[in-house]
């Protein structure tokens, strides 16, 4: 997937002057956060469930090795194969050779951001394999050729009437003149599409919420069922998982998903929780005949020995999204990559390099919202602070702001100059104010005055005031 | 213990002034002083404060944010308590300073014991002082905006509400998502002009609805946001420091405007 984090900005403003776009995003700021807050005041115990959460994944990720060779171990026992893939090339690579081997030509998938973080649709595409994402948004984004704008709603970016069109340009086998007005009738349609899909179907890839090391179990949880249609009708089912998805038992898988659901879209427990373990046994009914786990590492083995540690405990519920006001305002894809929001902030730069992704955890007010509402507890405003220090550190922060605090911090520590300084700049930015006591035009601060005035002190520093009072007393 | 007694010595308060309000406002300091010395308290005024530290914090550079804060926990451990009328500062000196120094032994124990003491001024009236009301009169129509780091850092928000409470002619009444950031966000409102003035453009719309005759919250940053936003909007809503309400100074012109 193309870079576009280094344009932030641009993207952002460009996002802001969307007028579509600004109103699809009404729904994250009202429906995502209204429901997440029903459903945690729901349970009395969220915040200890919370808690519960946090230890599972720290103590896995304590012992993460002991639990991938059990995990491992456990799927090859019921008959699954294993694949470990350093880097995104080479689990395309192990993607495309599955699809060889059992020559494959079309490969439906369940929503995985595992599979964007890789870029595998264009890869599989340029390999003369037909990907087709089952998921109804996943879907629709694929038909516009556009990237997931969240975790957990891809196509959050859109409204109805953006997709009718879509579907009308792509669907052209169906008559011109079908209605489709309501969300009904565009769900009916694209069912109709994507059942023909699933049975057509090689292979069905799926990403996992969960890998379960006691029974070497991957788990989905859905809403939609299509994901449980992508891994059973197919001959083969190819899970795709980065390597800190591991729970120990499926007690702990199911303590964390009271949180997950919860957290995302506010509901107690999604609609489907599908668990798949080792491929058709020879009294199942149903379910492929192969079934192959692909474990991607991609730079999180090396997080796991730094200040980003904490990060591999997201289980990607997409509320820091939800939560954020600066996600809330320009949306995912202004972003520039897989992973928007303050999850997106702190990962992203571990995966594709802080000299890429800087604006990413610089473009955060530190609100603190994403923490309060993570529901593993994940200090994401401290890491995006701690992306920051690298850049600093690095110069790669921008020279006039480096100046700026080098000036400020200089002064600070010189009370008496300080003081001097700030007597000065009050009463200059006094007069400057007049008596309406605002400022509308002010050199160097452009970025505040473009669209707000700056109220102007009224003269005397209260340090000032404060001495000669205390003179008088 | 009643701090208010006669009998015992009066609670020895270093007010942190924070460089907004040093430079921006006063009015705040002053206020801050009286609702203090109101409770009983002796306050004081360090001499050598400056700032906290947190716009270099926040920038990443880690090197000055140490300077600056040692030189705070100097000027500041003698007393009792340390109190700020601003979450974001004593926020930074309360939960930040410790963190800063984890890894630098006899300055983390000095930082630890300088967060213990260290309060936002609402919450130290009501949590430490056990404030009851204040004694002022203010007949207007009031909203307050949550603070971020006030609120998520701290706890701060039934504090301020209470006191407003107690305020003779005041009447509260809250806005849609006051707990949502104003777009502020020190540095990020010049560095994301256009991101800040769409977050602050939802704060002000949250405002009008209310109609309020005046908006009040805890932190000087986050009110200049607010207010000159809505002076750019033309809006007749006045805005200012929850302590200037609650100690009664309201001689001061409001934040960005005459009356």
């Amino acid at each position: 997937m193309e870079i576009n984090s280094p344009q932030f900005k641009l993207n952002a403003k460009t996002a802001l002057g969307d007028k579509q776009l600004q109103g699809a995003l009404g729904h994250v700021r009202e429906n995502f956060t209204g429901k997440r807050a029903k459903a945690r005041a729901q349970l009395p115990q969220f915040d200890d469930l919370r808690q519960n959460a946090r230890a599972i994944k720290d103590h896995v990720l304590e012992h993460l090795d002991v639990y991938l060779e059990l995990y491992e171990q456990k799927v090859l026992e019921s008959g699954g194969m294993v694949h470990w893939a350093r880097d995104a090339q080479e689990a395309r690579g192990i993607v495309l050779d599955i699809c060889r081997k059992t020559n494959a030509k079309t490969v439906t998938k369940g929503k995985s951001m595992i599979s964007e973080e890789i870029g595998l649709n264009e890869f599989l595409q340029d390999n003369d394999i037909e990907p087709i994402e089952t998921d109804l948004g996943e879907y629709i984004i694929q038909l516009r050729g556009e990237n997931p704008s969240h975790i957990i709603a891809p196509a959050v970016h859109l409204n109805m009437d953006q997709v009718r069109e879509e579907f009308r340009k792509a669907h052209t086998h169906l008559p011109d003149n079908r209605p489709l007005n309501e969300p009904q009738s565009l769900l009916s349609e694209a069912r109709g599409i994507l059942r023909e899909k699933f049975l057509a179907a090689d292979i069905g890839i799926t990403g996992a919420n969960f890998l379960v090391a006691e029974t070497g179990t991957s788990v989905i949880v859905t809403n939609e069922g299509n994901g449980d249609l992508t891994q059973t009708l197919p001959r083969v089912h190819v899970v795709l998982a980065s390597i800190e998805k591991i729970v120990p038992t499926l007690e702990d898988m199911a303590q964390i998903t009271r949180v997950l659901a919860r957290s995302a879209t506010g509901q107690e427990i999604t609609v489907y929780t599908t668990l798949s373990t080792g491929p058709r046994r020879k009294l199942d009914v149903d379910g492929p005949e192969e079934y192959h786990v692909i474990l991607l590492d991609n730079g999180r083995s090396k997080m796991l020995g730094n200040e980003f540690s904490q990060m591999l405990r997201c289980i990607r519920c997409g509320a820091c999204l939800n939560h954020c006001p600066v996600y809330q305002a320009i949306g995912g894809h202004a972003y520039g990559w897989v992973y928007p929001g303050p999850m997106g902030a702190v990962l992203t730069p571990n995966l594709i390099g802080i000299d890429k992704a800087g604006h990413l955890p610089n473009a955060s007010t530190f609100c603190g919202r994403c923490e309060a509402v993570c529901p593993m507890l994940i200090p994401l405003p401290k890491m995006m602070r701690s992306w920051r220090e690298k850049e600093f550190e690095r110069h790669l922060s921008p020279y006039s702001q480096r100046r700026g605090i080098a000036l400020w911090a200089w002064m600070a520590k010189r009370p008496k100059i300080y003081r001097f300084v700030t007597s000065i700049a009050a009463r200059c930015l006094s007069v400057i104010g007049g008596a309406n006591k605002q400022i509308n035009r002010l050199p160097m601060a452009g970025g505040w005055t473009a669209h707000r005035a700056l109220p102007a002190p009224h003269g005397a520093t209260f340090m000032a005031l404060y001495n000669r009072q205390k003179g008088r007393r | 213990m009643d701090p208010t007694s006669t009998q015992a010595p009066p609670v020895q308060v270093a007010l942190f002034v924070t460089c907004l309000v040093d430079i921006f406002r006063p009015t705040i300091g002053f206020a801050s002083i009286k609702l203090l010395e109101d409770a009983g308290c002796e306050v004081h005024v360090p001499k050598v404060q400056t700032c906290c530290g947190q716009p270099a914090w926040n920038s990443g550079d880690r090197e000055n944010t140490l300077e600056i804060a040692k030189q705070v926990i100097a000027a500041f451990e003698e007393y009792d308590y340390i109190v700020a009328p601003s979450g974001s500062c004593a926020g930074m000196i309360k939960v930040h300073y410790p963190e800063l120094f984890e890894k630098i032994p006899d300055w983390h124990e000095r930082a630890l014991k300088l967060s213990a003491k260290t309060y936002e001024i609402t919450g130290f009236l009501i949590d430490i002082l056990e404030v009851s009301k204040v004694n002022a009169k203010h007949k207007a129509k009031v909203s307050y905006h949550d603070s971020c780091a006030g609120l998520r850092e701290l706890g701060i928000s039934k504090q301020p509400r209470k006191l407003l409470k107690s305020v003779e002619g005041l009447d509260l009444v809250e806005m849609k998502d006051c707990e949502i950031c104003c777009g502020f966000g020190g540095t990020f409102a010049v560095k994301y002009s256009d991101i800040s003035n769409s977050i602050v453009s939802e704060k002000t719309a949250n405002i009008v609805a209310t109609d309020p005759d005046l908006l009040l919250a805890g932190d000087l940053g986050c009110l200049m946001n607010m207010a000159g936003k809505l002076k750019r909007q033309g809006s007749k809503i006045k805005v200012r420091h929850v302590v200037e309400v609650l100690a009664g100074l309201n001689d001061d012109k409001p934040i960005a405007g005459r009356d």
